[in-house]
């Protein structure tokens, strides 16, 4: 089997840095980059040629076959050759749909390098957008792919010089957007010239394609192509232009071995100390340096258990040797240390640095996570928490039709939780109900697919999918006081909005509960002006964007009382007083307490319902409000249906925001309240007979309108079954 | 009592079971309209539902945390009839109940005290200690959240040569009580977080179980070794020595079993 073969070099390679590449694709959703990765691996032998555009080896799931896109995030190790030397080649597949952020955020971490898959008919949109722009933060190197060449020529029937120039058009627009977001030391190294060979052009259903400086070798045009292609010639195209010849040409060309991108990358995707031992060995790509490795991504593989998959960013991983997990604080042996080819896994002695491995035998280990010897473990700082552009907006209850297959449910949910850090697992404690929250409509939809995969088939019932909402305040105000129900201690609380520059700031992951205080505390001085005493104060940062401070001074028995009030105050703003949904942007300063001396007469049940109260008093008083997830829609619309898709916007709460004419086709950009969505899909594709191309994603937390405000509540309450409306200041106030 | 007011009593019931009542509190719950138990600040190792009721000739309602802390129904009903809140040891003992007396005075709902005997006085005279001798008091209460403040009120005592006695978190609600053993285990806890040299292994230390009934059972010895004594069922509570008067530590050899070497070192 030429696959073992392969194997044995790919290892033996591995250890030479200067010729491994760790590269990764970056498109919107359909335009092809998953044909892409399999003609790469049908290159590499992996799979034979004929299947490899239907087989979608990097699909591990059946229905991103059936969707035609990659859900998850997979890793593959290649072998090409170039001038007569050999490459490793790390292909990190990412997926393509904006409902899976997460997830392109952690692949765009571990690699150096990105293909950027445009559809030639569809041009640059707005997720391709999205994902260059995620790249280029983590100094990802972005090349350009230009797809599906063969539906310009065979579609829309263009003469070979509208094709160059419509094919020049999308390279300007990508140029455009390097200009406007790569860092300023690479707007000019980083566009991409396709006389260097920095473009590649083809069709990956097809299996060919070609750069410039390849067709000039062989002496033809362009136009030499499309006619080619218009004879139907496509065998020989297949055979003299390879597209993964064309593809992994470019990237060992173009895209910087480890050793020269850790020295910039580095800096800028790890928060360290630079100049420590640590921080030297990963600028250095250091294989006899400490053991660093960063964790993309973990799937829990049926046999295997959990797959850890990540960077070498320093040292040399063994198999049988102790690793210790920064963010899970816990230790664990590596049982089996193994490379992807495609859907296999094998297994090697070790692996070095600048390279992608996967680790078996590691329970706890979640995406995102930094390992290290556990020696080390003082001394390294983590990555930098995971960035997370979208929260999950859309929720609903499952549970199985026949209670006996409620362990096969639980056990499902709770690996799929794992794999995907933004699918969101709970369990409703007062009814026992399992809710899942997703980032769209179409996330939930899949989960429930791959539910179904998972489990055999159980049957299911699910709730209506639930928008979920968020409460907010509008005022400033305090000190409100909080008694505890045996009234011997008060708390005294002020409520304010957090301003929109620390809403950002926690939001990026910029500053968080972990980090060094006086740290935060100057960024926060900096870039969102606060006062340096209540920035040093601050005790907790919610994950829904809230901050807790404690602004007292030389009071006795904070420290003793802290954890049970950041606990509390954790609860509460999980569950606010309007709906009990989550609060949002709520910024409670502790400016005084009087609390019992001895302990017993101020434990939890005394003290967390004391600073409720004091909170709830305070959030109902500051005008409160609700604030509705919106969503933003990016159409490619027939001019001819536009008044029908205008009208659906209009029809739900929407609005257009921008609409460009290109050629006979309209751009459509639009805001639509994702409470107004569940049905869009249908009515878009009847209003457009099909013609339409369009993508959504999670645009911004909304305030909903007045006029809607006392209705949405009372709906989400009686949903709750609480009672129809929401309570008064006066009920969190003490006698 | 009262014009037809209405009134609240609370009444002290001692430490042990119903029996502690005085025979003035006994009449004071007869004559009431409605009979209420406090289940949750203390409890009482002998205490029958049953055989309370039938010394009062009266049902008795047992009520809970939220119901006498949130106060509004009891008040209400004390405004128009006169209420009987039974309490386990000596109601104002411990500050438990101090907001619902203030809310009723302030309500113009007369208000009448039955005191009975309460772990503060029982303790001390169950193991010869001085009652003027002893220090601050305090709670070792379950951890998470952990408190300090019993190893403060410990230096602190110590420093002035009083006496310390620990009450043992007890929550009735959950079933869940402080033994001796784990009460010395967390002081041990607090010593090693601290490390100021409060707490060895071989401070006398006095255990004291079910004080003030007939199941009383004391016990003084080096904290190493009462760390496995089993003191059987709650409450517990656990006494720390500072200086002794010689009368003190004779008795605490006659009463509570300790070593006499082991006490004469504290004289």
């Amino acid at each position: 089997m030429p696959k073992y073969k392969q194997t044995e070099e790919i290892i033996k390679l591995m250890s030479n840095k200067l010729n491994v590449r760790n590269i990764g694709t970056l498109a919107h959703v359909d335009h092809g980059k998953t044909t892409l990765s399999d003609s790469l691996l049908a290159g590499a032998g992996l799979i034979s040629q004929k299947i490899a555009a239907q087989a979608l080896a990097l699909d591990y799931v059946e229905i991103e076959q059936l969707r035609q896109m990659t859900v998850k995030a997979a890793n593959v190790s290649l072998l090409h050759e170039r001038n007569g030397q050999s490459y490793v080649i790390n292909l990190v597949d990412t997926p393509g749909h904006v409902d899976f952020t997460g997830h392109v955020t952690r692949s765009l971490r571990v690699m150096d390098g990105g293909v950027c898959v445009v559809d030639s008919v569809e041009g640059i949109m707005t997720q391709t957008e999205t994902v260059l722009r995620q790249g280029m933060d983590e100094k990802v190197r972005p090349l350009l792919y230009i797809n599906k060449i063969d539906r310009l020529i065979k579609e829309l029937r263009l003469s070979p010089q509208e094709v160059q120039d419509r094919l020049l058009k999308i390279i300007r627009d990508f140029n455009g957007l390097i200009e406007s977001y790569a860092d300023p030391e690479f707007k000019e190294k980083w566009k991409v010239n396709p006389n260097k060979g920095q473009v590649a052009f083809g069709s990956a259903l097809h299996k060919w394609g070609f750069t410039l400086p390849i067709i000039a070798a062989k002496g033809m045009k362009f136009s030499d192509i499309i006619d080619a292609y218009n004879k139907g010639d496509i065998e020989s195209l297949q055979k003299e232009f390879q597209l993964d010849v064309a593809i992994l040409d470019m990237v060992v060309d173009h895209i910087p071995n480890p050793v020269d991108a850790q020295k910039y990358r580095i800096p800028k995707i790890w928060k360290g100390d630079i100049n420590s031992t640590l921080g030297q060995a990963m600028i250095n790509c250091d294989e006899n340096g400490p053991l660093v490795i960063c964790v993309n991504k973990v799937i829990v593989d049926p046999h295997a258990g959990p797959v850890t998959t990540g960077r070498v960013f320093s040292g040399t991983v063994h198999e049988g040797e102790n690793i210790y997990g920064l963010m899970a604080k816990t230790e664990g042996r590596i049982q089996q240390v193994s490379l992807y080819m495609g859907p296999y896994r094998e297994i090697t002695p070790s692996m070095s640095a600048g390279n992608i491995v996967a680790l078996l035998g590691l329970e706890n280990i979640r995406a995102g996570e930094t390992l290290v010897r556990p020696p080390d473990r003082a001394s390294m700082s983590p990555f930098e928490k995971m960035k997370y552009i979208s929260d999950p907006v859309v929720t609903m209850a499952i549970e199985p039709k026949f209670s006996r297959d409620l362990p096969r449910l639980i056990d499902a949910l709770h690996k799929m939780a794992i794999e995907d850090p933004t699918l969101s697992v709970k369990i409703n404690q007062e009814t026992g109900e399992y809710l899942i929250a997703g980032m769209g409509s179409l996330h939930l939809e899949i989960a429930l697919w791959d539910l179904q995969q998972r489990t055999g088939g159980i049957e299911i019932t699910t709730t209506p999918p639930i928008v979920v909402y968020r409460e907010s305040l509008t005022k400033a105000l305090g000190p409100f006081e909080g008694k505890s129900p045996n009234k011997h201690n008060r708390l005294y609380v002020t409520v304010e909005p957090l301003n929109e520059q620390t809403i950002q700031l926690i939001q990026q992951g910029t500053i968080h509960e972990d980090m060094d205080t006086k740290e935060r505390a100057k960024i926060l001085r900096e870039q969102a002006g606060w006062e340096t005493d209540a920035a040093r104060g601050i005790w907790a940062i919610d994950s829904y964007i809230n901050v807790l401070v404690d602004a007292t001074k030389g009071l006795q028995y904070m420290r003793e009382i802290k954890d049970t009030l950041v606990q509390a105050f954790r609860l509460d703003v999980g569950e606010g007083p309007l709906a009990r949904e989550p609060i949002r942007g709520m910024l409670v300063k502790i400016t005084d307490a009087t609390v019992h001396e001895d302990p017993a007469h101020r434990g939890p049940a005394q003290l967390m319902p004391a600073i409720r109260d004091a909170i709830f008093q305070g959030f109902l008083t500051a005008s409160p409000i609700l604030l509705e997830p919106i969503m933003k829609l990016d159409m490619k619309v027939p001019q001819d249906f536009l008044g029908g898709v205008t009208r659906i916007v209009a029809g739900k709460r929407g609005r257009v925001v921008s609409m460009d004419q290109v050629e006979q086709t309209m751009h459509l950009m639009a805001e639509i309240p994702v409470s107004e969505t569940f049905d869009m899909s249908d009515q878009l594709r009847s209003a457009t007979a099909g013609k339409a191309f369009w993508g959504t994603e999670f645009a911004r937390w909304s305030s909903v309108p007045s006029s809607l405000f006392a209705e949405t509540i009372r709906k989400i309450r009686e949903r709750k079954g609480l009672s129809p409306e929401p309570p008064k200041p006066e009920e969190f106030m003490s006698m | 009592m009262g014009f037809g007011l209405g009134s609240l009593s609370f009444i002290g019931l001692g430490l042990y079971n119903e029996k502690g009542i005085s025979i003035y509190g006994l009449e004071r719950a007869k004559e009431a309209d409605e009979v209420l138990l406090e289940g949750y600040t203390n409890m009482l190792p002998g205490l029958k539902i049953a055989s309370l009721e039938k010394l009062l000739g009266k049902k008795v309602r047992v009520v809970d945390r939220k119901y006498l802390e949130d106060g509004k129904e009891i008040l209400s009903s004390a405004s128009k009839k006169d209420i009987a809140l039974l309490v386990a040891g000596d109601p104002f003992v411990a500050t438990t109940h101090v907001d619902l007396r203030m809310r009723a005075v302030k309500q113009g709902i007369p208000v009448e005290v039955v005191n009975a005997p309460s772990i503060i006085s029982v303790a001390p005279g169950a193991v010869g200690l001085q009652n003027y001798k002893f220090g601050r008091s305090c709670t070792i209460t379950f951890p998470m959240p952990y408190s300090d403040v019993p190893y403060d009120t410990l230096k602190l005592n110590r420093a002035a040569g009083l006496h310390t006695l620990f009450f043992l978190d007890l929550r009735t609600e959950e079933k869940h009580f402080m033994s001796v053993g784990e009460g010395i285990r967390l002081l041990m806890v607090m010593e090693h977080r601290r490390g100021e040299g409060i707490i060895n292994k071989d401070l006398l230390l006095i255990g004291v179980a079910r004080a003030g009934g007939p199941e009383q059972f004391v016990k003084a010895g080096r904290a190493q070794d009462l760390l496995s004594v089993d003191f059987g069922d709650p409450p517990h509570a656990i006494i720390v020595p500072g200086r002794l008067h010689f009368m003190e530590a004779e008795a605490l050899v006659l009463f509570a079993g300790a070593d006499k070497e082991l006490v004469e070192r504290n004289l």
